[in-house]
């Protein structure tokens, strides 16, 4: 089954983080990538950019309404994703609890509607 | 006009689902990873059976015969659905149906835990659990489940087709944890299981047949649980905590009805049986040598019923095993019962010291228990004002009558004593 991984944490704290710190959470990223890569159940992943990029687009009576800045304002945001291709849950949540956005946000896991 | 079979079809036919239910979902279920079509599958066999056994007589091997019909029912109704994700377990189907050596078999692999486990997965809410035990593995109804826990039938409904559609989508596995993950994951089954049979508890003269065999099918699943996992101390402690209590519920109530506190119970309405198997699945979990919360609230009960021998219960035992309990869960009801105890064992004041830290606990202002065991021992230290008001207290806090009958007996004998 494939499952989504969405990655919520607190933007601004990770901005603020030291150099130092930040190159070693990107590194995390890098390694356990790495790793879904060499397990062979990663389908994709991506970081995205910040909140602050968001533009919302709203189609309602024929007109559409284009605004400035993400579909929800939260304490934390969407960051990033992985979709991985697993037989089950538990195996998504023992891959999203390895995932370095489980200790510093949450990691929403969500199964692929199969067509 | 029916005819002269029907009677014991049906019979045969209730007799089976009454032994196989439990086993024949769990089996569909993990082929087809959908415990909603399972049972409807299984429920239409039993249809089917009402309709064939009668005219062609019971077959010989009846959970096989249903296996059979349920499994062909199931691909019928995957073919008209044509869901892509129901492609897998339709194939899986269709190939035991290929497999099957035809309506003799006799042995059809048990994946009752393997049930049980998805139903208690953490993915599932914690309150519709032991529901979906009841259901799945069980056979209840949701109106039956509604009522023990006190939920409006539709509602129950709901939630227990919402659950299944959970378990199907998100891919919650049909399977028995590894050992590794076995501490984590038995915790929310036993839990379930505890729940299912506080449901029954709560009725304690007996009088709703529904709660009363809640108590009975939880038991069951403890026995289920415990057989399965022969090595999991906390599935014996819990046996062995349902056991105990158990033993005890004929002595809950005087031949009137009344409520009869622990202490005064008669001792030969304890059921010496049920207390026995208690006492040996206590001892099987020590040997393992992990203690945890169900083996300690055991232990106690094991200490209490001490007194069938010596005329009275181990309260030190009680107060030290309640002390080690309270380091485990923190619980402010665990608290009271460890300050009972000790005023037990070391006199009246030292327990309303003990009750008074456990006070701290904003919780307990509207905990009924609380209430009765300071007023109890206030009236032992001599101070009848202050354990009046606490009775008055008690009492306006308690729901089960026979309960509330008691408070308020303890009370006018207090007052009797004030006035005089």
């Amino acid at each position: 089954m494939k499952y989504m991984l969405l990655l919520y944490a607190n933007e601004s704290a990770f901005q603020a983080l030291p150099k130092a710190e930040a190159e070693r959470g990107i590194a995390a990223y890098h390694a356990y990538t790495e790793a879904l890569t060499q397990a062979g159940v990663r389908v994709a992943s991506d970081r995205l950019q910040p909140v602050a990029s968001a533009t919302t687009v709203r189609v309602a009576d024929g007109k559409t309404n284009v605004l400035n800045g993400p579909y929800a304002e939260t304490r934390e945001q969407l960051g990033g994703f992985y979709m991985i291709d697993v037989p089950d849950l538990d195996a998504a949540l023992s891959w999203a609890a390895r995932c370095p956005g489980a200790s510093h946000g949450v990691v929403e896991v969500r199964p692929i509607w199969a067509m | 006009m029916p005819r002269e079979g029907d009677g014991e079809a049906r019979r045969a036919a209730e007799a089976t689902a009454r032994q196989s239910y439990g086993k024949l979902v769990a089996f569909l279920a993990h082929r087809m990873r959908d415990v909603a079509a399972a049972e409807d599958a299984l429920a239409e066999a039993f249809a089917a059976a009402l309709i064939d056994w009668p005219a062609r007589g019971v077959p010989d091997h009846p959970e096989a015969w249903l296996l059979t019909v349920a499994r062909r029912k199931a691909i019928d109704a995957a073919r008209r659905r044509r869901h892509g994700e129901d492609a897998a377990g339709h194939l899986r189907l269709l190939a035991d149906e290929l497999t099957a050596s035809t309506a003799s078999e006799a042995e059809i692999p048990d994946h009752r835990l393997a049930l049980i486990f998805a139903c208690a997965h953490p993915a599932i809410d914690s309150s519709i659990r032991a529901p979906l035990i009841l259901q799945t593995v069980l056979g209840f109804d949701a109106a039956a489940i509604g009522s023990a826990f006190l939920v409006a039938p539709a509602t129950m409904s709901q939630r227990l087709v919402r659950a299944k559609a959970k378990i199907r989508q998100a891919g919650i596995p049909f399977r028995v944890p590894e050992r590794a993950e076995m501490r984590d994951r038995i915790e929310p089954v036993l839990e379930a299981i505890y729940a299912t049979f506080s449901e029954g508890w709560s009725d304690p003269a007996g009088t709703e047949t529904r709660r009363r065999n809640l108590a009975d099918e939880a038991i069951w699943l403890g026995r289920l649980v415990a057989s399965l996992l022969p090595d999991e101390p906390e599935a014996l402690g819990l046996l062995a905590l349902m056991l105990f209590a158990e033993a005890r519920r004929a002595a809950r109530r005087s031949a009137s009805g009344d409520y009869v506190p622990l202490a005064e119970q008669d001792l030969r309405r304890w059921d010496t049986r049920l207390i026995d198997e208690a006492e040996a699945a206590l001892l099987r979990a020590s040997r393992i040598g992990a203690v945890g919360r169900y083996q300690l609230e055991a232990a106690v009960q094991s200490a209490h019923v001490v007194r069938r021998r010596t005329g009275s219960s181990d309260w030190a035992a009680i107060a030290r095993l309640y002390e080690a309990l309270m380091a485990m869960t923190g619980s402010p009801v665990v608290a009271i019962n460890r300050a009972i105890a000790v005023a037990e064992a070391e006199g009246p004041e030292t327990g309303l010291g003990a009750l008074a830290v456990a006070a701290e606990d904003a919780r307990l202002a509207e905990y009924q228990p609380y209430w009765a065991a300071r007023a109890e021992l206030l009236a032992r230290i001599g101070d009848l004002d202050a354990a009046e008001k606490a009775y008055q207290l008690a009492i306006g806090l308690e729901a089960d009558p026979a309960v509330r009958d008691f408070l308020q007996q303890r009370r006018s004998t207090l007052c009797a004593v004030t006035s005089s």
